[in-house]
């Protein structure tokens, strides 16, 4: 059923990575200072023309004194490169493509509206050991993109996401900085006027999609962290209290909040674990609730305007550990009738089993695969998509300049994006059933016995 | 410019491997034994309950209308002994009444042929007293006729007048 709806959000996902990135290139290329083409610095130049001597042909340019330069200056008729500069950015080109990817991201705050909420921070570096902190303690603006101004341990926030300086002379301890800078694909701390790369933690992708293994590890309760928190507590508290209402009011008709959580409760029940599962049903229909639950509840939770916005069934180390689950589950569950017909499928020839075995055996990791893939694209997409609309507004608008442009626009984009909201809202049902169903007819699979002798 | 983001979310990160694991594998078997196994068993008890109760329900309906039937059954044949038994009474009646009348006839007869024989006999005893009486007083006659000299016609008559109005007054 969803396979091509499914392809064409993996589209859609790639033309806005794609058209992003292009985005990116532009604005880099185009926006003000602080980026590569910013420059030379002249006004520190000591042109010696010492001894107004015309007659000797001696003209002494000696010392064209080029240390003196990045103290803030805005000179742009340069002819060389020499990287980044330090210095406080004040661009006012807006990109909607990396405003897009920062709002989908994770991060060490917790975002309300434009208000920042310092969460705990667990970092683990190799070497340096456990550093356990508030991400306040990096000094980011209260209101503000949670920018920080001081690097902790080489600690540095930068867009509410913590980053390590590469470079092991950095002092340890607090440490000020006096800003952040970014250029192409590298990130940048200034301290005492010298710029510092950052990186970013550790990744399980073997640098795959460009993470890998850095010089620290992030174990913090990190927005995404707290979103599923807040969304498990409340999903446990609901069903906890549910389950009290069944025991209390047993042999009655439910009532409240029991008739609202049964109707979707018995359609999974009824409709997805029944059908698959057969009367094996009651041992798997815990995972099969927690899978549905958890995810609708972290896609509902994620759709709430200003609040977070976390993407956190966007993010593919959560579809990830959802997809590995449902994997174990499977397998550790698979009866001899499942593995045989994996192994060494009854009544297909011979050369037709050397064929089928290595697809059938790449079969078992494809499903948890595109599980992992289906819910991730799909969350991330809506997320993306809303966010673009929102963004269609500043575009036109030109941030604040074209004013009559940006109310038009906000009125077109009000539209859609509400569209578009409705549209996610069915998705977030639409997916989680999705991998509920799906994980239910791979663990039914794997557990059904033969029917038919061979 | 304000951000410089990457398309990280592509990248699992080793912290959010962990809470994720860590999180839902809490909330699958905890809230999965605590919350989500009881409200199914609740669900599948109840769903016994109501198709108990609606079988036992036809079950009653079943019982009911298999009494009724039988209820039919028994007034049927209830109405049946009735009229067999009325039958049998009325049958009964007339061959007592018929039986009766037969009896009363026999002993009527009886009765009547007793009484023939006793008046017969009666007579044949009244006929006997009478030959014996008469002559009794066929001798007396006789006697007193013998006794008495037979003088005059006259007194002879009146003398066998009188013996003549003895007899009849016997």
């Amino acid at each position: 059923m969803g396979k091509k709806f499914i392809l064409i959000k993996l589209v859609i996902v790639a033309l806005l990575f794609g058209s992003s990135l292009a985005a990116q290139q532009h604005n880099h290329n185009h926006s003000g200072h602080n980026h590569d083409h910013s420059g030379h610095n002249h006004s520190g130049h000591n042109h010696d023309h010492s001894g107004h001597d015309h007659s000797g042909h001696n003209h002494d340019h000696s010392g064209h004194d080029h240390s003196g330069h990045n103290h803030g200056s805005h000179d742009h008729d340069s002819h060389g490169h020499h990287g980044p500069v330090c210095g406080v950015a004040h661009d006012h080109t807006f990109d909607a493509g990396n405003t897009a990817l920062h709002h989908i991201s994770d991060a060490n705050v917790f975002s309300i509206g434009p208000l920042q909420i310092p969460l705990p921070c667990f970092l683990y570096a190799p070497g340096t050991g456990w550093d356990i902190f508030m991400s306040s303690k990096l000094k980011f603006d209260k209101i503000g993109h949670g920018d920080g101004g001081k690097a902790y341990n080489r600690y540095v926030l930068d867009g509410g996401a913590v980053r390590r300086v590469k470079d092991a002379s950095f002092p340890m301890g607090d440490v000020a900085i006096s800003g952040i800078v970014h250029q192409n694909d590298a990130y940048f701390v200034c301290h005492n006027n010298k710029l510092y790369e950052t990186e970013a933690k550790s990744s399980a992708d073997g640098g795959l999609f460009g993470g890998g293994i850095t010089s620290f590890y992030d174990f913090s309760l990190t927005k995404n962290v707290t979103s599923m928190l807040i969304v498990t507590l409340l999903l446990s508290w609901l069903f906890l209290r549910v389950a009290r209402r069944y025991r209390e009011r047993d042999g009655m008709a439910p009532k409240g909040t029991q008739s609202f959580i049964e109707t979707m409760f018995v359609f999974i029940q009824d409709e997805v674990a029944k059908p698959f599962l057969g009367a094996q049903y009651m041992k798997f229909l815990p995972f099969l609730m927690a899978i549905f639950f958890f995810i609708l509840g972290l896609n509902l939770f994620g759709q709430i305007p200003f609040f977070g916005g976390s993407n956190v069934t966007g993010n593919l180390g959560v579809t990830m550990v959802l997809g590995i689950l449902a994997f174990l589950v499977t397998n550790f569950n698979g009866n001899k009738h499942y593995w045989e017909h994996i192994l060494w499928m009854p009544g297909v020839p011979a050369w037709v089993k050397t064929i089928l075995t290595p697809v059938e055996i790449l079969g078992i990791f494809i499903k948890p695969l595109t599980l992992m893939l289906r819910l991730f694209a799909n969350i991330t997409a809506g997320h993306m998509v809303i966010i673009i609309f929102v963004s269609l507004i500043f575009i036109f608008g030109d941030l604040g300049n074209n004013m009559g442009a940006g109310f038009g626009t906000a009125i077109a984009s009000t539209l859609l994006t509400l569209f578009m909201m409705a549209i996610e809202l069915l998705v977030a049902f639409i997916q989680a059933f999705a991998f509920c169903i799906l994980t239910a007819s791979y663990i039914g699979a794997a557990v059904e016995e033969s029917h038919e002798p061979h | 410019m304000f951000f410089l983001a990457d398309f990280n979310v592509i990248r699992p990160d080793f912290g959010l491997l962990f809470w994720t694991s860590l999180i839902f594998i809490l909330f699958w078997l905890l809230i999965g034994k605590f919350a989500f196994k009881p409200i199914a068993q609740a669900l599948r008890k109840r769903e016994d309950d109501i198709q108990g109760a609606l079988d036992e329900a036809k079950a009653a309906r079943e019982e009911m209308a298999n009494l009724k039937a039988e209820n039919e059954k028994i007034l049927v044949q209830a109405r049946e002994e009735r009229a067999s038994i009325l039958k049998e009474a009325k049958e009964a009646k007339t061959q007592m009444i018929s039986e009766a009348k037969e009896g009363a006839k026999v002993e009527a007869n009886k009765i009547l042929n007793s009484a023939k024989a006793e008046i017969e006999n009666q007579k044949k005893q009244a006929l006997s007293d009478i030959k014996n009486q008469v002559g009794i007083m066929a001798l007396d006659i006789a006697e007193k006729v013998i006794k008495k000299d037979l003088k005059s016609d006259s007194n002879q008559q009146s003398f066998v007048e009188s013996l003549v109005n003895d007899i009849k007054m016997n």
